[in-house]
C-alpha cells in the first residue's frame, strides 16, 4: 500500500484548494478546527471562516442562515455532535429548507479510538439518511475524500460527509473518477459481492485477497454514497451472484447494511451477512484493537462470506 | 400613516387571525393576537420590503422564531398585499400553502421555515453574518416567545450574536408571560430577560408591545445602536383584543367555537 492519510486531512486540504477558486465558500467550526482540519482554511480565508464555539446546535442553525443567504457552507465538528446532538436542527433548519450546508463530520466510528464510547459514533449514517433530500457520502481514502468533497461542494443542497480520524491507506489512483450516487466496482468476482463503505473498503479488499487464496472470487464494491443509494449495482450483484456481505464502521442497524437490505428485500432478495458494529457501545483502545474486538476487520468479512 | 391607521390595521389583522384559526379548527390564537402590533409595525413601516418582489435584493428579512404564531404572519402578509386574505382561510388544511407552521417554499414573504423553537433566532444570526460579509444593508428581524427563551439554543445564538457584534439583527421578545402549561414563572422562570440579553452583549429596549409609537421608537433605537444586536423586550398580553382569550394560557393552542368566533369578531368590530 502507498501512503496513509486521514480523510479529515484530505478534507482540510480540499477546503483550502476550493476556497481559492470559490469565493462563495464559507467554513464553520465548533472549537475543533485543529481536529476537523478546517483551521488552515480559517487561517487562509479569515473573512470566510466562523468559529461558533462549543455550540453545535447553533453551528448548524447559523450555517443554515448563511447558506439561505446564498453561500455554500461547510460546517464541521465531530460526527457525534453533528449528526447526534444537532440532529433536529439539521432536520428542520437544513433538511426541511434544503439549505446548501455540507455537514462535514469527522472522527466517526470506532477508529476514534482512545476517546472511548462517548465519542464513537455508530448512528450517524442511520440518522442522516432518514432526512428527505439529504445526500450522505462516506469516502474510504484520501483520494476519494478529495474528489467526492469537490462534487459535494459543487451541487446545491444539503449533504452529510462522514470523515475519519485515523490515517488510512490511499489506494485510489489520482485519475480515479467518482459520481455521487454511483458506486465503484474495485474488484471483479462471481462468488460473493462485498459492498463496503468508508474505511471498511480497504478491509474488504484485503478480505478479497484472502478469499481468492481459498478459491473464492469476491466482487468488491465501494459504496461511497449511502444516499442516494446505487440500487442498480446492488440488484445486479444479487441477480448475478446471489450472496452479499455488507461492511461498515457503523451500526448494522440502519446503516449501509440496513440500506442494502431495504433494497434487496424489495427488489432482489438474496442471502446477506452484515459486518459492522453490533448493537453495543464501544470503549477506549487503539483503533486496530477496537476494530478487532468489535468485529470490523478483513478477517470478520472473510468469516461473514464463509457463513453464507 | 397616522398611529390610528396602524391601530386599525392591527385590529383587522386580529379579525383575520380569528377567522383563520376558526376555519382551520385548530391553531394558536393567543400568541398570534399578542404580536399583532409588532408584526404589523414591521411589515407596514419598519422593514424595507416589496410585496410585488418578495425576493428583492438587499431587502430586510423577518423570521418568526415562534413559528406557531403563523396566523399573525399570514394575516399581516395578506394585508400587506403578498396574497389575498381569503386564501389564508385554508390554514392547516390538506394541500394548503398555509401550513400549521410557516414554510418558506410555499408562502411568498416567508424567509425561513420555522416551528421548532429556538432555531429561528439562530438562523437569523447566520443571515446577519451573511449580510455583514456581503456589505448588504438588509436588516434581520425575528420574533421570539418568552417561553421560547427556555430553549438552550436561544442563548447559544445570543452569545454568537453578541460575539460577532451583529448590529443588523433585532430580536423582539413577545413577553406575554404565558406558555402552554401556564405562567412562565410557574413552568420555568425566564426572568430577568433584559439582564440576560445585556449579559450576552446586547442592547436592550423595553416597551409596551401594543403601543405603536413605542414599537417604532424601539426600532429607531435599534438602528442607531452600533456594534451590538438589539433585543426589544415587548410587554404584551396573550390573546389581546378578545376578552375571553386575554391573559389566558388556555387559548395558546385551540380554535374558538362558532359562538366564540362570533363574539370575538364582534369585540374586534369585524365580520365572519
Amino acid at each position: 500500500m502507498a501512503d496513509k492519510i486521514a480523510t479529515r486531512a484530505a478534507y482540510g486540504e480540499t477546503l483550502v484548494e476550493v476556497g481559492a477558486e470559490n469565493p462563495n465558500l464559507v467554513v464553520m467550526d465548533a472549537d475543533l478546527s485543529g481536529s476537523t482540519m478546517t483551521k488552515k482554511f480559517g487561517q487562509t480565508y479569515t473573512d470566510r471562516f466562523f468559529n461558533m464555539g462549543i455550540a453545535e446546535q447553533n453551528l448548524y442553525a447559523v450555517a443554515a442562515g448563511i447558506a439561505l443567504s446564498g453561500k455554500t457552507v461547510c460546517a464541521s465538528t465531530f460526527a457525534m455532535f453533528a449528526a447526534g446532538r444537532a440532529f433536529e436542527i439539521i432536520r428542520n433548519s437544513i433538511g426541511y429548507t434544503g439549505a446548501n450546508v455540507k455537514i462535514c463530520a469527522t472522527h466517526a466510528g470506532i477508529t476514534v479510538g482512545e476517546d472511548g464510547a462517548s465519542h464513537q459514533t455508530f448512528e450517524d449514517i442511520a440518522l442522516m439518511r432518514t432526512i428527505p433530500g439529504m445526500t450522505v457520502v462516506n469516502p474510504c481514502d484520501g483520494v476519494s475524500a478529495k474528489k467526492l468533497l469537490k462534487k459535494v461542494i459543487d451541487f446545491e443542497g444539503p449533504a452529510y460527509v462522514r470523515l475519519g480520524r485515523a490515517a488510512v491507506p490511499v489506494f485510489y489512483g489520482e485519475d480515479a473518477e467518482f459520481t455521487i450516487g454511483k458506486a465503484n466496482v474495485l474488484r471483479e468476482g462471481g462468488d460473493v459481492a462485498i459492498i463496503a463503505t468508508g474505511i471498511m473498503v480497504a478491509e474488504a479488499m484485503e478480505a478479497a485477497e484472502t478469499l481468492a487464496a481459498d478459491g473464492i472470487e469476491a466482487r468488491v464494491i465501494d459504496m461511497h454514497t449511502i444516499k442516494p443509494l446505487d440500487e442498480e449495482i446492488i440488484v445486479k450483484a444479487s441477480n448475478e451472484i446471489g450472496k452479499i456481505v455488507t461492511a461498515e464502521e457503523h451500526s448494522v442497524i440502519g446503516g449501509l447494511g440496513g440500506a442494502v437490505a431495504e433494497v434487496l428485500c424489495q427488489k432482489a432478495p438474496c442471502k446477506v451477512a452484515m459486518v459492522g458494529q453490533k448493537d453495543t457501545f464501544g470503549e477506549s483502545g487503539k483503533p486496530d484493537q477496537l476494530k478487532e474486538k468489535y468485529g470490523m476487520t478483513a478477517a470478520d468479512i472473510v468469516k461473514a462470506v464463509k457463513s453464507l | 400613516m397616522e398611529t390610528k391607521q396602524y391601530e386599525d390595521l392591527a385590529r383587522k389583522v386580529r379579525t383575520d387571525i380569528i377567522r383563520m384559526v376558526h376555519s382551520a379548527g385548530s391553531g394558536h390564537p393567543g400568541g398570534s393576537l399578542s404580536a399583532a402590533e409588532i408584526v404589523t409595525a414591521l411589515y407596514f413601516k419598519e422593514m424595507n420590503i416589496d410585496p410585488e418582489n418578495p425576493k428583492m435584493e438587499n431587502r430586510d428579512k423577518f423570521v418568526l422564531s415562534k413559528g406557531h404564531a403563523a396566523p399573525v404572519q399570514y394575516a399581516v402578509l395578506a394585508e400587506r398585499g403578498y396574497f389575498p386574505v381569503e386564501d389564508t382561510l385554508t390554514l392547516r388544511k390538506l394541500g394548503s400553502k398555509f401550513q400549521g407552521h410557516p414554510n418558506m417554499h410555499k408562502v411568498p414573504g416567508i424567509e425561513m421555515s420555522t416551528g421548532s423553537l429556538g432555531q429561528g433566532i439562530s438562523v437569523c444570526v447566520g443571515m446577519a453574518i451573511a449580510n455583514k460579509m456581503d456589505k448588504n444593508p438588509g436588516r434581520i428581524y425575528t420574533l421570539l416567545g418568552d417561553g421560547e427563551l427556555q430553549e438552550g439554543l436561544v442563548w447559544e445564538a445570543a452569545m454568537a450574536a453578541g460575539h460577532y457584534g451583529l448590529d443588523n439583527l433585532v430580536a423582539i421578545i413577545d413577553n406575554n408571560g404565558l406558555q402552554i402549561d401556564g405562567k412562565n414563572d410557574d413552568v420555568m422562570t425566564v426572568r430577568p430577560i433584559d439582564e440576560k440579553f445585556k449579559a450576552f452583549g446586547w442592547n436592550v429596549v423595553e416597551i409596551d408591545g401594543h403601543n405603536f409609537e413605542e414599537i417604532f421608537d424601539a426600532f429607531d433605537q435599534a438602528r442607531a445602536c452600533k456594534g451590538k444586536p438589539t433585543a426589544i423586550l415587548a410587554h404584551t398580553h396573550k390573546g389581546r383584543g378578545v376578552s375571553f382569550m386575554e391573559d389566558n394560557a388556555g387559548w395558546h393552542g385551540k380554535a374558538p367555537s362558532d359562538e366564540q368566533t362570533e363574539q370575538a369578531l364582534e369585540e374586534l368590530g369585524g365580520e365572519l
